[in-house]
């Protein structure tokens, strides 16, 4: 296909064709081709359909601020949706698709919804779908999402990377227009690290949209002979394609550069955005400003677009909307359009001002002081209908119109601190107040310094004095100069419906009639009607909104309001934000030393925070899990196992007042505790409930080395932290985090200690007498690797906990398998260690859940009252000691065969089953073995008094009702003979 | 956030990890009269003005400092960061 509405000149490379689909046909483009320019130049105007009445739209603008241009791009799992055709680069293949539309672009059915616009105006859905209420979730809403929206996701996983890195510069310059690029040019030749970004691809900003002169060179050629000399500083960073989306605390900015949007297939290993954290000194704002359109009825049709946009079109891209077009504008700038368009060939229909005293031109006619009124051409613009100075009717033949209403300068940064614009009525536009984030200045556009030469001054002078320059100032080339003169036009009066906000559907009467309806904020109007609220957060639309309703109020605007703006400024996908964290890098884990021989040997593996755990060793010939962990618990509970404990949180406590600090960390003491000794620890949060438990031994006066939970690790040490730097700072104690440095097993079974004396050296007594049960010292094993043995039980068995240098971790696990294999060795995985630790009646995290405390877990008495330490004085709150309190109870099923699951409820024998008669709930259940039932571990009111007595255990979810008998929790060896054999 | 260590220099705040009001060094002495009552306000009340506020942070991507950092809650400025065991001390906490 020809590109008919090619012109001449411009910025594209004619050199090189690509060729692109849209809505499966294929079109022609050149390199420098944006999909819109692209599609303008091959006549296609119609692009997409509206949010709410599905109405045909083309593009409004040439830029980021596109409301209407919305399409997918790309197919198969790189299909994105609601991706502006105004910023995205044509490449060879690209495949686009409008959006919102079926069964076709040109034939929507739901174009069926303009029809019923009188009832589908601001807040239809407050008022309309208000009954009943069980038809919102199952009708409406469904209906209204199928109906309103954009474009649809590819529902598959996107198969491309994303990245996040981080950049230092003295000072940022945000747009690379020609503020910008004069700031880049002062602060880059004076030595400063200078980063330069921009959104568009080609550097420039306005420059490269205008016909006039700079100096002796054209526009363009001066941004690019300035970028060429920027590109050369050592100091000096360019990032085209790179969107400043936030200005965030301490003068750091989030930027989000598109490294792979342009190009048909990434290079390996490349992400396809970035997303930069920049830290600087200092930042310069020059964002330029956006035109905002004139609201007039119809002026929705595809071929209307911001009269700057046209003038982008034809300069930069070489192409037009249509082959004869009319301007409607306010101010001198529609004029400058409507000249450079007939230079390029275009024919104008005449150019439509408001202004009486509007100036003439004699290669096209001026119609002063006339208004559009209407347009037509369902597709496309066909007519525009103007009423004239005089009252009559004119209508004009055009395929395009551009609408020019003055410029309201990019502030959107400025306000991401809170900060809010002042009204300057010279423009009549908000422009930066004096509140901005620190170490930010405006320059240029984005400060109301319209005109190029003060854009290029203020660019300059901002850049030196945001530095502290003290050197001359660079050259600034002769430029326009044009006093401004912005009279504010917002809308033609008397329309039925006039767009103010296109992507969101929002009129001039959805603005009015909010009012009528008492919504007096700017906030509040914006939440009825929708009015910037769409993914271009009404950068074409929020102002005239604001300026109808500050009519309607018979306020000013600025004591109407404003509203400010949040990051970021342009819509960023969620993958630019989760970069590489996606996967296993979002969370990724932690191998203990013996892993891979775990693997090996078949475990079926658990994550315990970050670790992977062994959970169970499954043997050939077992088809269910209860198999394994039954025989890993009978074989360890009759001969010997061994289990992984790496994974506690190890933590060295050295110094001359290591005991007196764990007398503070735990509730119990510490202070007597005899060198090689160990003792269990109950640590408190200061409210009185249980943190975290674990053992501390004393391998000498001033060392002792302390464990914690899995799942506490990390927190328990930052704790210890807290307490020794903030609460008792003079201690003379040092902490460190050995977690890793030791690969540690539990050695458990009535075998465990022949098992251990085959590897631990001949002149380490282990006996009985020597090493008795809660001993601890430092030996060595297998002929003098230093080891630390501690005799702790967590099974109930007599049992050892064996810690090795990680490194040897591995080599120590295969070893007690090769020397246990007279004994029958088992090695058993966390279900095993949590059905023992249930059998034995030790709480674990199910237990020290965050509502427990000592009394409840039933070591109420541990808490000394001799010392102070973290919780106690709270402890003894009244609430927390009441003689119901829950107590920690075991319970088993009166019937064998019944089951008992953790949740259920406790409640009396008889009498209802509600929360009013709730006695407690099971923490922990479990098949036990050892006694061939199941049983659970519960928390009951006045537990400790109701041993023997029948409740039922139930679970109105599951409609579960099982009677059970309350039992002492020890159920395997209360007495406690086995862990002192 | 950036965070100026007293030790470290400027640190981004992502590294650190934020506990709360910095009253938390104040712990009351269990052996006083009110001591049920101090250790009632101690774990459960707090200003939060919006302004100027000490606040404990944990620097536990680095050296595990705990730092009192002063900080306007409104615009986030920070105007001190001590080490807390320094606070700790001038404030005649010791074992």
């Amino acid at each position: 296909m020809t590109q008919a509405n090619r012109l001449s000149g411009g910025l594209v490379d004619r050199n090189s064709t690509l060729s692109f689909r849209f809505d499966n046909r294929n079109y022609t483009a050149h390199p420098g081709d944006t999909l819109a320019s692209a599609l303008l130049a091959n006549d296609v105007r119609l692009i997409g359909r509206s949010f709410k009445y599905h109405r045909p739209r083309g593009v409004l603008t040439a830029g980021s601020e596109e409301p209407n241009g919305i399409v997918e791009l790309r197919t198969g799992n790189r299909q994105e949706p609601n991706t502006r055709a105004t910023t995205a680069e044509v490449y060879e293949g690209l495949d686009a698709r409008s959006q919102n539309r079926w069964p076709s672009l040109k034939f929507d059915a739901l174009a069926i919804n303009d029809r019923f616009s009188n009832f589908l105006t601001a807040g239809f859905y407050y008022k309309t779908f208000m009954w009943p209420a069980a038809f919102w979730e199952k009708l409406y809403e469904p209906i209204i999402r199928k109906a309103a929206g954009l474009g649809s996701l590819s529902m598959e996983d996107d198969p491309d990377e994303y990245d996040k890195g981080f950049r230092h510069c003295d000072l940022l310059i945000i747009g690379a227009g020609p503020a910008g690029l004069m700031a880049a040019l002062t602060a880059g030749r004076a030595g400063s690290e200078v980063i330069l970004a921009d959104e568009d691809f080609a550097l420039g900003g306005r420059l490269n949209s205008e016909s006039f002169s700079l100096g002796d060179d054209s526009a363009s050629d001066w941004a690019a002979a300035t970028v060429a000399e920027l590109s050369a500083l050592p100091n000096v960073r360019l990032m085209p394609r790179t969107t400043v989306i936030g200005a965030f605390d301490h003068g750091i900015y989030g930027a989000v550069e598109r490294t792979g949007d342009h190009v048909a297939a990434l290079p390996a290993g490349k992400p396809r955005q970035i997303l930069w954290r920049i830290y600087t000194k200092r930042a310069l704002l020059c964002a330029g400003a956006t035109e905002r359109p004139i609201a007039f009825e119809n002026n929705d049709r595809p071929g209307i677009m911001l009269a700057s946009a046209m003038r982008t079109y034809a300069n930069r891209f070489a192409t037009t909307a249509a082959q004869r077009v009319a301007i409607f504008t306010n101010n001198d700038d529609g004029h400058r359009t409507a000249i450079d368009l007939r230079a390029k060939g275009v024919k104008i229909a005449a150019v439509i001002d408001v202004r009486d005293d509007a100036p003439i031109n004699y290669d096209f006619e001026v119609l002063k002081g006339a208004q559009v009124v209407d347009t037509k051409g369902r597709l496309g613009l066909t007519f525009v209908e103007v009423a004239l100075a005089d009252g009559s009717r004119r209508v004009l033949e055009c395929g395009a119109l551009g609408v020019s209403g003055g410029w309201n300068p990019n502030v959107h940064l400025t306000c991401h601190h809170r900060g809010r614009p002042v009204w300057n009525d010279d423009l009549a536009a908000f422009v930066p107040g004096g509140d901005l984030p620190p170490g930010m200045t405006v320059a240029g556009a984005a400060n109301g310094t319209l005109s190029t030469h003060g854009a290029l001054l203020s660019g300059a002078e901002g850049a030196a004095k945001a530095l502290g320059l003290k050197c001359a100032l660079p050259d600034v080339p002769e430029a326009e100069d044009a006093a401004i003169n912005q009279t504010p036009f917002w809308y033609v009066k008397g329309c039925a419906r006039a767009w103010l906000d296109q992507q969101n559907d929002v009129t001039v009467k959805d603005v009015k009639l909010s009012h009528q309806e008492g919504f007096r904020s700017v906030e509040h109007l914006k939440r009825y009607t929708t009015l910037g609220m769409a993914t271009d957060q009404g950068k074409t639309s929020n102002m005239g909104g604001l300026a109808i309703m500050a009519e309607m109020a018979g306020k000013s605007i600025p004591e109407t309001g404003t509203t400010i703006f949040r990051p970021p400024y342009t819509p960023v996908p969620i993958a630019t934000f989760g970069g590489r964290m996606k996967g296993q890098d979002f969370h990724p884990t932690r191998l203990t030393p013996s892993h891979y021989w775990a693997k090996e040997r078949g475990a079926v593996f658990i994550e315990v925070g970050n670790w992977l755990r062994a959970q169970w060793f499954p043997l050939p010939g077992e088809t269910h899990w209860r198999e394994s962990v039954d025989r890993e618990v009978r074989q360890t509970r009759a001969s010997v196992g061994v289990c992984d404990c790496t994974t506690l949180g190890k933590i060295d406590v050295q110094g001359t007042d290591a005991a007196a600090f764990l007398n503070k960390v735990y509730c119990n003491g510490f202070a007597k505790l005899a060198v090689g000794k160990t003792r269990y620890g109950l640590m408190l949060r200061e409210d009185g409930i249980a943190m975290d438990d674990g053992t501390a031994a004393r391998l000498a006066e001033d060392h002792f080395v302390v464990t914690t939970t899995t799942a506490n690790a990390v927190n328990v040490y930052r704790h210890m932290e807290f307490v020794r730097q903030c609460l008792f700072p003079d201690m003379d104690v040092q902490l460190i985090s050995t977690t890793e440095a030791w690969a540690q097993y539990a050695v458990a079974g009535p075998n465990s200690r022949k098992l251990l004396q085959k590897i631990v050296d001949p002149e380490f007594d282990i006996s009985n007498d020597a090493f008795p049960f809660m001993g601890c010292g430092n030996i060595t094993v297998c002929g003098g690797l230093r080891a630390r043995l501690f005799r702790i039980s967590f099974s109930g068995e007599l049992a050892f906990e064996i810690a090795v240098p990680s490194r040897y971790g591995d080599a120590l696990m295969r070893r007690l398998m090769r020397d246990g294999e007279e004994f029958d060795v088992v090695p058993y995985g966390t279900e095993a260690l949590g059905v023992m630790r249930i059998e034995k009646g030790h709480a674990a995290g199910n237990e020290l859940n965050g509502t427990t405390t000592a009394l409840n877990l039933g070591m109420g008495r541990m808490v000394s009252k001799k010392k102070d330490s973290i919780g106690s004085t709270l402890s003894e709150r009244e609430g927390l000691n009441e003689p119901d309190a829950l107590m920690m109870v075991g319970i088993k099923p009166v019937n064998a065969d019944d089951k008992v699951t953790a949740g259920a409820h406790l409640m009396d024998a008889s009498g209802p089953v509600d929360a009013q008669h709730d006695q407690g709930y099971v923490t922990s259940a479990a098949f036990s073995p050892s006694l061939d039932c199941h049983i659970g571990l519960a928390f009951l009111k006045n537990g400790g008094a109701r041993q023997g007595e029948r409740m039922r255990l139930v679970s109105p979810l599951t409609e579960e009702n099982v009677e059970v008998e309350i039992v002492s929790a020890h159920f395997v060896d209360p007495e406690g003979e086995r862990l002192r054999a | 956030m950036i965070i100026p260590h007293p030790l470290l220099g400027p640190r981004d705040s992502s590294e650190f990890v934020y506990l709360g009001d910095a009253s938390l060094i104040d712990r009351p002495d269990w052996q006083a009269e009110n001591a049920a009552e101090a250790f009632y306000d101690y774990a459960y009340l707090r200003g939060n003005p919006a302004g100027e506020h000490h606040e404990l942070w944990y620097h536990e991507g680095g050296d595990r400092s705990w730092l009192v950092v002063t900080r306007n809650t409104v615009t986030h400025e920070i105007s001190k960061v001590e080490l807390a065991r320094d606070v700790a001390r001038a404030q005649g906490r010791s074992k």
